[in-house]
């Protein structure tokens, strides 16, 4: 019962969602009152059903109702609750149900809290966010439907893929849709500010906390997968240039360059055309992100839904949506003319090398991501784009973004001078210093490790000086003081900027001095690696809820100093018929050890792999600061949705 | 149910990881430079690994013919070739620079050229047609400032 009814709601969802792309455009367009105000309205009953639609899917997985052929495919009996909520949307067709639930959500929250919008452009931006909820209600209903029903149903089901059973990955879908589909709003702005005619100041302040949220999550989303893939997958990789990877990270630097040039609008009302192309750029990017998954073209880890049908659905909503953005873009963009003019030597200027860098950058990853697949259409060779390609074509564009970062932040709007950066030039120096000091101290030879701790320090020490900067002269308490009224925004600048540079310096140390041992070990032996000692105390069987695992026992020492054991485990999900590694890790602030238990030899012993992973927590620590500089940001009074609008009554038009 | 598990587990056993201990080469200078090709070779039936990382049996057998390649005396990049013309391009992570290959290893700085042109160009159009302000302008300027202090 409850799965009809969920089906129903969706349907009914998917009606509304047409009423609410199709009223509130012809009433803005005719300037009909009446057929406007039914963006608001429809935005809400639309989400209260696809939220009923969704929560009749979770039902289903909970109860274990094994008449649903996606519950029997993804789902048993014996997995803990939480894997049976994450199993939702653990696969294709619930993974979307949650994209629709979100797209929805977003709608609603723009027609709760942009009750001040001109009433044109909430309508417009309502009808454009309603029209990409159609396309994916048509995309569920009609090639992905949830709510199949079996005409006999198993005893029980097939399990979900263990390598999602995880507490980091059952987080991480939601967050990266919440960052993903967050982008939507950025898009609707743009393509109803393009409608409007009109893109000003105060679009620029609407616009940007839709995208200062979307970045927040797709951070907090990308960190979880990385850190998830680190202790989850066995060897401590954190990040492999994979596809899917590949695919949340391209909006992820769309969507910074993008927060960057909103300020230019916002601030100076320079960049308004480019800043329109970014925000439609942004959800381009998510589209052929959420395309390069589910149509599998890209064998990848992740995918889960190899399906050539669906693949050409998406890429039809694809070239329609970002298409029809850019048509209309060509059309009305020259109309969009800047008001603000700027110097060479001037933030906007420093903005303007931000966006090209991550802009760029975005697209060597794009390259390098569907290259395999041109290669072996057009020139019908077979080939592979690894790592070694990633690593060398992006790592100088980060290199040049941390460079230019502190100089372009404290450079003052419209005309600078090089003298405004004056006090960033004892922050230079100590960073070729903690560079030269590490070049000597560390054992091999590489410039990574040098030019990470340089750019760590350079973008934390410059993201310090900048906020000491703000809070001007005086006395050291009346700054003090000043410094704690500093707003949100620029509170929220520095942690994002100084989180970047001890995520840039976690990766660079972790890559630059990694150490492992392997080593066949017989209960009671020993393996040193580096400074540290592990010995073999036990193996075990042990039963887990659903799974059976190997479980090592190990003792860790540094040096003389105990560590305590580390538990590595290796897992045999039955159902699944599939086997995980579950990493025994010591986390430090400094370094983690990390160990891994493997197969018992046929000479005798057990394999084990001991890794010293250098400050591999300020990787996602980075991650995490990044982020709470984005929701400081958001909180920031000035930044409320919509504030200042009562002020835009009356706008100057842009032409 | 502990024994039945381990009885499927040694069914299904795959190696819990990548390169096992009686793999690793006596010779530790060989093993370094068979560990750092290793990792830029791709295992041909995983998803996106290299067969420094992945469990797979063919990667083993892959791992084993690349030391077996260094031990005979192979160069590096004799030892690579030898698993490319077995296994095809494909096995490369990281790709070959010629042919097509050109535009992926020269679309970086061809974009960055591009992109910095457009900017620079766009920049330069939008600089103000006001210049910096003269001498005597400063200095009035200067006098305005200090006057609120000296009332």
């Amino acid at each position: 019962m409850f799965a009809e009814l969920g089906h129903f709601t969706l349907i009914a969802a998917f009606s509304v969602a047409i009423v609410q792309t199709l009223v509130p455009a012809l009433g803005a367009w005719r300037g009909w009152t009446g057929w406007m105000a039914v963006a608001g309205p429809a935005a809400l009953v639309q989400v209260a059903l696809v939220g009923c639609s969704f929560a009749a899917l979770t039902h289903a997985f909970v109860t274990s109702d094994f008449s649903l052929r996606l519950v029997v495919e993804n789902s048993h009996t014996d997995k803990p609750l939480l894997y049976k909520v994450s199993g939702v949307w653990g696969n294709h067709e619930g993974s979307l149900l949650l994209w629709v639930l979100i797209l929805a959500a977003f709608g609603a929250a723009a027609a709760v809290f942009g009750d001040r919008l001109p009433e044109t452009l909430k309508a417009r931006v309502l009808a454009v966010q309603a029209s990409i909820g159609v396309a994916f209600y048509a995309f569920i209903l009609f090639t992905s439907n949830p709510f199949v029903r079996l005409d006999r149903p198993p005893f029980n089901g097939e399990d979900l893929n263990p390598l999602l059973q995880d507490p980091g990955l059952a987080f991480h879908p939601p967050f990266l849709y919440l960052g993903y589909v967050g982008l939507s709003m950025a898009f609707s702005f743009a393509v109803a500010a393009l409608l409007e005619g009109r893109v000003d100041a105060a679009w620029g302040r609407w616009v940007r906390p839709w995208t200062l949220a979307a970045w927040l999550f797709l951070t907090i989303g990308i960190a979880l997968g990385s850190w998830w893939a680190y202790y989850e997958l066995g060897w401590g990789g954190f990040w492999f240039w994979d596809p899917v990877e590949n695919a949340s990270f391209m909006p992820w630097l769309i969507a910074t360059a993008l927060l960057h040039s909103a300020i230019v609008v916002e601030k100076r009302e320079a960049l308004k055309a480019w800043t329109i192309l970014l925000a439609i750029l942004a959800f381009g990017f998510s589209l052929v992100g959420t395309f390069i998954v589910r149509s599998g073209v890209l064998t990848s880890v992740h995918a889960f839904a190899n399906d050539p049908e669906r693949g050409v659905f998406i890429l039809l909503i694809l070239a329609v949506f970002i298409g029809g953005a850019l048509a209309l873009y060509a059309l009305r963009a020259p109309a969009m003319q800047a008001r603000g003019v700027f110097g060479v030597v001037s933030r906007e200027s420093a903005l303007v090398v931000n966006n090209l860098l991550l802009v760029v950058s975005a697209f060597v990853v794009f390259i390098g991501t569907i290259w395999p697949l041109v290669a072996e259409l057009m020139f019908e060779r077979t080939l592979s784009v690894g790592p070694p390609f990633f690593n060398a074509a992006f790592t100088p564009f980060v290199v040049a973004l941390g460079a230019v970062l502190p100089l372009g932040g404290m450079l003052p709007w419209k005309r600078g001078r090089l003298g405004n950066v004056r006090s960033l030039w004892p922050v230079a120096l100590l960073a070729l210093a903690v560079a030269g000091l590490v070049w000597a101290m560390q054992t091999g030879r590489s410039l990574g490790g040098p030019l990470g701790a340089a750019l760590g320090v350079w973008l934390v020490v410059g993201a310090v000086v900048d906020l000491a900067t703000r809070t001007g002269r005086g006395d050291l308490s009346e700054r003090a003081g000043r410094l704690l009224r500093l707003p949100g925004a620029d509170w929220g600048k520095a942690l994002a900027h100084g989180g970047l540079g001890i995520t840039i310096f976690g990766v660079a140390a972790l890559t630059a001095w990694q150490d492992e041992g392997i080593a066949a070990l017989d209960i009671g032996e020993r393996l040193t690696v580096g400074r540290y000692e592990v010995e073999l105390e036990g193996v075990e069987q042990v039963q887990g809820p659903n799974y059976i695992a190997t479980r090592a026992t190990l003792v860790a020492r540094e040096g003389q100093r105990p560590l305590g054991r580390l538990y590595p485990e290796k897992r045999i999900y039955p159902v699944a018929r599939m086997p995980t590694t579950e990493a025994g890790i010591d986390s430090g602030f400094t370094r983690d050890l990390y160990v891994v238990i493997g197969d018992a030899q046929v000479a005798g012993g057990w394999a084990v792999r001991v890794y010293v992973k250098p400050f591999a927590n300020w990787i996602w620590g980075g991650a995490i600061i990044m982020a709470l500089g984005g929701l400081i940001s958001l909180c920031d009074r000035r930044y409320r949705v919509a504030a200042g609008a009562r002020r835009a009554v009356t706008p100057v038009a842009a032409e | 149910m502990i024994w039945w598990g381990a009885a499927l587990m040694a069914l299904l056993a795959t190696p819990a990881f990548a390169v096992l201990p009686d793999e690793v080469l006596e010779d530790a200078g060989l093993e370094a430079r068979a560990r750092a090709l290793s990792k830029d070779l791709r295992c041909v039936v995983c998803r996106n690994e290299s067969i420094d990382e992945s469990n797979a049996d063919i990667a083993r057998q892959m791992r084993l013919l690349l030391r077996e390649r260094l031990v005979a005396g192979d160069s590096d990049a004799a030892a690579t070739q030898a698993l490319v013309d077995r296994y095809g391009e494909y096995v490369l992570l990281d790709p070959e620079v010629g042919g097509a290959n050109l535009i992926l290893w020269g679309a970086p700085l061809a974009l960055l050229v591009l992109g910095g042109v457009a900017a620079g160009v766009a920049v330069a159009r939008k600089r103000p047609a006001v210049e910096a302000l003269s001498e005597d302008e400063e200095v009035r300027l200067a006098e305005l400032m200090d006057e609120p202090a000296r009332r």
